[in-house]
């Protein structure tokens, strides 16, 4: 398989502000990556980096095998954008934008074009400036995705849209991958939403990637145990030494115990019981809870797991 | 846009709090509409891109789901035609309703134990509360 998009050690500062810090990553073809991280935490610089908007400091970027700087023809006709601010040029009306827009890719499917105008409702007569947030989003991804893209890049595309509109956009995306086995690579903050849409998740923090998993084994390998105890938390760390799974975050409230783990729970489950522990149950962690604990791995320790106790 | 307009009688609500990976959440609500009669053999089962488009899920998720009911014989696909419920449907129908069951019943014993309800007790519960759900026993 080809890979789509190539990132080695890619990193990028503003003045002193690092924004990515030695990024590698693999985006592989017909598959949904979904990019997940606070603000300023690196999404949009990454997307920028992508299409070539922004050049690589250090490292490498490559799409479709092409630096997208130096060759952004030949990257950009194969790719659709919308960026974060949907800009659209203001005083053309929405069937002049497309025509305008269609102009640049010789791939263009007007009948497409047309069929997702009629699908979202839109006015072709309407004039940018006098379209809401939520039509600004659906013209900005039909004429991203109306040339049937092989790689299709959205930077928060739900991001202050109604449930009904973030429906409609997040639908075309899907088409988008089921009938032109488009490749999708889409930031969000919204936890939710990248869950049910990724195949691919990839997470980012303070510039650094933090996680990248597929969605099905990151739902597959972590687990929340939980038990009444009356160990501290510091105590329960051995009781995944040498273990088939590791502890990445520990919390007690009101006598329960819940530890994130990442791996099979049975050993640790097993060995709890044999401890005398009460109530020892393992459940699938929700992405959620996989995430907060990931994104506190550092500060997990020993040390860190006694301030946990005092809470 | 339902996916009773396109004549799919299925019914499938995913959620982001199960653990478990989607493509499993769409494996297990498939066969539970199964169990349910919703779904019976020979009936259609909506193509990948519909049901990607509806659920809002990467169509890779449905691909994925639909291989493993396949591979379990829940569904047949048949070339051209579409994705359709097993003719041998009707015996996961008997194995999953008793495994739905079982999995509440284990629910139900676990959360009696954790509130300290002895066995007896919690018979004597089942069979009050049963009268208002099989009122001739």
């Amino acid at each position: 398989m080809e890979t789509v998009i190539e990132i080695n050690d890619l990193s990028r500062s503003f003045g002193k502000k690092v924004a990515l810090d030695g990024v590698s990553l693999e985006i592989l073809p017909t598959r949904v990556y979904g990019l997940v991280g606070g603000n300023g935490h690196g999404k949009t610089t990454l997307i920028k980096h992508v299409l070539g908007l922004l050049r690589a400091q250090s490292g490498t970027v490559r799409v479709f095998g092409k630096d997208p700087v130096r060759d952004p023809a030949g990257v950009l006709e194969r790719c659709g954008y919308v960026s974060e601010h949907r800009d659209l040029p203001e005083w053309m009306r929405v069937d002049e934008l497309l025509r305008y827009v269609a102009a640049f890719h010789p791939t263009w499917d007007s009948s497409y074009a047309a069929e997702l105008v009629e699908m979202l409702e839109l006015d072709g007569s309407a004039k940018v400036k006098h379209l809401s947030k939520g039509m600004r989003a659906q013209t900005a991804l039909i004429a991203a995705a109306a040339h049937r893209p092989e790689l299709l890049v959205l930077d928060e595309p739900s991001t202050g849209l109604d449930a009904v509109v973030r429906k409609d956009i997040l639908a075309v995306t899907v088409r988008s991958a089921a009938e032109n086995g488009a490749t999708v690579l889409f930031s969000s903050h919204l936890l939710n939403e990248v869950e049910l849409m990724s195949d691919e998740i990839i997470m980012l923090e303070h510039g650094r990637v933090a996680l990248a998993e597929s969605a099905d084994s990151l739902r597959e390998n972590h687990f929340v145990v939980t038990t009444q105890t009356q160990m501290g938390a510091h105590e329960i760390v051995r009781f995944s030494e040498d273990s088939t799974s590791e502890i990445l975050s520990c919390r007690k409230q009101a006598g329960t115990l819940s530890l994130v783990i990442k791996g099979d729970p049975a050993r640790l489950v097993d060995r709890l019981r044999a401890h005398g522990e009460n109530e020892v149950v393992a459940r699938p962690a929700s992405l959620e809870e996989s995430f907060v604990a990931r994104a506190g791995r550092d500060r997990v320790s020993a040390k860190s797991l006694e301030l946990a106790d005092v809470q | 846009m339902c996916l009773e307009d396109w004549g799919f009688k299925l019914q499938i609500d995913l959620s982001s709090d199960d653990g478990r990976p989607i493509y499993r959440q769409i494996v297990s609500q498939i066969k539970y509409n199964i169990a349910a009669g919703v779904l019976s053999p020979g009936d259609e089962l909506p193509g990948i891109r519909p049901l990607a488009e509806q659920l809002l899920v990467t169509p890779n998720t449905i691909v994925k789901a639909y291989g493993k009911l396949e591979v379990e014989g829940v569904i047949v696909k048949r070339h051209g035609a579409g994705t359709f419920v097993s003719e041998q449907a009707a015996s996961i129908r008997k194995a999953e309703r008793d495994r739905l069951v079982a999995e509440r019943v284990d629910a139900l014993l676990s959360e009696a134990k954790l509130l300290g309800i002895d066995f007896e007790s919690l018979i004597n519960v089942i069979e009050r509360r049963a009268k208002q759900v099989y009122p001739s026993k």
